[in-house]
């Protein structure tokens, strides 16, 4: 399997702590995505912005966890066998994981690269496949992981901090 | 400087296809006019009118976590009623008009005297 690591700067020492000894969440929402299902998806990243919002996150932070969340659940839709969306709250950041079931990334390097797409002519149809949805979500977030590789799932995970 | 939402829709000759949205509360500083929902998902803010011709569902989840609180749909486009229902629900106001999006953005500049 590839990785893929983005940290800004600020944050990576604190990220890596984490990541080495991940503690229990205050709280975990747990979303399943369905194959193509256009009509419901963004659903997720609009609860997982709710939930956040009403802990009091800041603006700015709650619109980079939506760009965030939204482009990794419509990759999901878009791009995969269905899959499962993960955000675990924590009383400074939130880590979402979004797990699919295949069928993997060929180069993520590749994927990462802006304007680069594999999307369907019906999900271009639908305004998506610019090939924006990872540099976005690089963008805003604090922490990228990509863990992928050719006929095997996609796993990527995110940190924002408040 | 900024504008009222319904001095706009006005000026393009809008109709409103929404129903629960105080448009004339709604103040706009600026604007912003694609088709790629994730270039409007990572560059627009809450503070602009979305112009586009793109009219699926996913525009609204679109408008609503990037807190876009209005969509100009041009050319005579006209969303499906699930599309409409969905934003009552986000409390977003969807307006159509007859311009082209090169004229309801050149109009909006105009009136934002940029």
């Amino acid at each position: 399997m590839a990785e893929y690591w983005n940290f800004e700067p600020n944050y990576e020492q604190k990220a890596k702590r984490f990541f080495a000894n991940i503690p229990k969440p205050e709280m975990i929402l747990n979303y399943d995505i369905a194959v193509k299902d256009f009509v419901h998806s963004g659903n997720a990243s609009a609860q997982i912005k709710l939930f956040l919002k009403r802990l009091g996150v800041d603006a700015k932070v709650l619109r980079r966890v939506a760009v965030t969340s939204y482009e990794a659940e419509i990759n999901i839709t878009a791009h995969s066998f269905g899959g499962t969306i993960v955000g675990n709250i924590f009383p400074e950041m939130i880590h979402i994981i979004f797990q699919d079931r295949g069928p993997g990334l060929k180069n993520i390097e590749e994927a990462m690269t802006p304007g680069f797409s594999t999307a369907s002519d019906l999900v271009r149809e639908m305004g998506f496949g610019a090939g924006l949805g990872l540099p976005n979500i690089k963008k805003n977030s604090d922490v990228m992981h990509i863990v992928s590789a050719e006929n095997e799932s996609t796993m990527l995970e995110i940190l924002i901090y408040y | 400087m900024s504008i009222k939402l319904d001095v706009y829709i006005e000026a393009i000759n809008g109709e409103i296809l929404t129903e629960n949205v105080d448009y004339k509360n709604i103040e706009l500083d600026d604007g912003y006019c694609s088709d790629l929902l994730s270039d409007v998902m990572g560059n627009a803010l809450d503070n602009q009118v979305w112009i586009t011709i793109m009219r699926h569902l996913n525009v609204i989840a679109v408008a609503s976590l990037t807190g876009v609180p209005a969509v100009v749909f041009t050319k005579n486009i006209k969303p499906d009623v699930a599309v409409i229902e969905k934003a009552n629900n986000e409390e977003i106001c969807l307006i159509t008009c007859k311009l082209s999006s090169f004229e309801a953005s050149g109009i909006l500049y105009q009136l934002l005297k940029k």
